[in-house]
């Protein structure tokens, strides 16, 4: 299965993972994963509960310890520069909030401060406006709506003008005209800042919408990727919630034969 | 170095907003030490009335209680400082930035230290105006006794939060319950020779005896035990290095098994 995603170790590459294991006890979670995704990219995660893709995420911000495998970003290799790389890295999970007592501009400032900023007003303003913020900036996170929680987490997420940015269901609490408003908001991002995105979804929509590969996941491994055109004349289906569910039920198409 | 100023003063200015922003968390900082130390004062003045020792060795009592209280707001702030990360889900958000595992341990206990001295100092003037005993009367022993309450409280609060950091909130007690059972062991009211032998053996490894004896010695005999102090600073040294190691094999044992995003589910 390697074979299908094909890691290139060259400049082109901002992820490369190899050979990536995560086990607990008896349960694995992650493996032996391999992939690459180039610079400038969108790629996405996708798979059931379980698949493995917020493992894999944790791991590549050092929150998990893999069991084996390599992960490197950026060209270096995060096990010896993990704190240096988290710099030039961010990330939003439903997995972790941002403290709701603390205003949404509080908060911002802290990290700001935690990567480094520079001209941090600043920068809290323009992702202030470009994210909806402006008038939440001064209210508690703990009154905001999910979705604009969600909004906040995101801001805090490219705080740091990340290079490269993974994010774990991102529109997942939005309503479709957030949802789509904040999807061409990360797609302008990718485009102004030529960043690198590693998006774990559900959201079939999103994924054919935005990214321009997709690794399938199952059981901690990759059973299928390419391009969502690709996949979907590989299934013969017309959306990838199809090819989906054909990947979740039956196996990847090499099995399905 | 600067990286690292910038990243501590950010985990304190988070501890900043949400006391500041808080009126009750502000107001809990101090209503303990100063309930303690009127208690502890009535009961010193009752003392004193009863006892020539008590009337001679003025404030022995009241200094007890207020140093005691560096140990244990030492140690509690510490650790509800990092359950504070672990309650809010914030935690995954903070360690995976460029913040390092000993920068966040170094802000947890300058958190420690501004919540301690805050708590504390309306107690002490408090006590003063009230009682008319000052722990400043102390002198500069004082200062020695303090270094070495707060340090065995940074190495117990470590400890703790490491604790709650592998195990999870199940594990949060033990913030309260650590300390409590070192008082007995630890001679805050009375010298450590009434223990019974074999308890004196746990109280000699104990940081905080040493500084309780000194304390007594200052205000009973008026001597500065310099033995007693230089005793407790090297324990402390070995008890802190121990609670650093122990927070660092639990952040570890966390992230090998996957707690640092799922800790405060």
């Amino acid at each position: 299965m390697d074979a299908l995603v094909n890691p290139i170790r060259d400049a082109s590459e901002a992820i490369v993972v190899e050979n990536l294991a995560k086990r607990y006890r008896d349960v694995v979670a992650v493996d032996g994963i391999t992939f690459a995704v180039p610079h400038g990219s969108f790629t996405a995660l996708l798979g059931g509960n379980g698949a493995g893709k917020t493992t894999t995420i944790a791991m590549m911000l050092g929150l998990v310890l893999p069991t084996a495998g390599r992960i490197v970003i950026l060209g270096r290799d995060f096990a010896t520069h993990g704190k240096s790389l988290l710099a030039l890295m961010n990330f939003q999970s439903p997995y972790a909030d941002l403290p709701r007592r603390l205003t949404v501009r509080q908060n911002l400032k802290i990290y700001a401060r935690l990567y480094g900023v520079s001209a941090v007003k600043e920068r809290i303003a323009n992702l202030a406006r470009e994210l909806d913020l402006e008038a939440l900036l001064d209210r508690p996170l703990g009154e905001l709506s999910a979705g604009q929680r969600t909004r906040a987490s995101l801001a805090k997420a490219f705080i740091n003008r990340p290079r490269v940015v993974l994010l774990d269901e991102p529109t997942a609490s939005l309503d479709p005209d957030t949802a789509d408003w904040v999807r061409a908001f990360l797609s302008r991002y990718a485009k102004e800042a030529g960043a690198t995105f590693l998006i774990a979804s559900h959201n079939m929509l999103e994924v054919e919408r935005l990214c321009d590969r997709v690794l399938m996941m199952k059981l901690g491994r990759i059973v299928d990727s390419g391009s969502p055109k690709e996949l979907l004349a590989k299934y013969g289906r017309t959306n990838l919630e199809d090819v989906f569910l054909d990947v979740a039920r039956r196996g990847p198409l090499e099995v399905a034969k | 170095m600067t990286g690292t100023l910038r990243r501590i003063g950010a985990v304190m200015l988070r501890h900043w907003y949400l006391i500041a922003g808080s009126w009750p968390r502000f107001l809990d900082l101090c209503y303990w030490p100063m309930v303690q130390m009127i208690l502890w004062g009535f009961i010193q003045t009752f003392m004193a009335q009863q006892s020539s020792f008590f009337a001679q060795a003025a404030g022995l009592l009241l200094a007890g209680v207020m140093l005691w209280d560096v140990l244990f707001r030492g140690q509690i702030s510490l650790a509800i400082s990092f359950f504070e990360e672990v309650y809010s889900r914030n935690l995954g958000h903070l360690l995976a930035t460029p913040l390092t595992i000993g920068e966040y341990m170094a802000a947890l206990m300058t958190v420690s230290l501004v919540r301690t001295v805050v708590g504390l100092f309306p107690a002490t003037l408090f006590a003063i105006w009230f009682f008319g005993f000052s722990v400043y009367s102390l002198g500069i022993a004082l200062v020695a006794f303090f270094l070495s309450l707060i340090a065995f409280g940074w190495a117990i609060g470590l400890f703790v939060a490491g604790l709650v950091m592998r195990y999870g909130l199940g594990a949060e007690s033990f913030a309260w319950a650590f300390i409590f059972a070192l008082a007995p062991l630890a001679g805050v009211y009375y010298p450590i020779s009434i223990l019974p032998s074999w308890v004196q053996l746990l109280s000699a490894a104990i940081p905080a005896s040493y500084v309780f004896e000194g304390m007594r010695a200052v205000l009973i005999d008026h001597t500065v035990r310099v033995d007693l102090m230089m005793a407790g600073a090297a324990l402390n040294i070995v008890w802190l290095a121990a609670g650093i190691a122990g927070f660092l094999i639990f952040h570890r044992q966390a992230r090998e098994r996957g707690m640092l995003l799922q800790v405060g589910e």
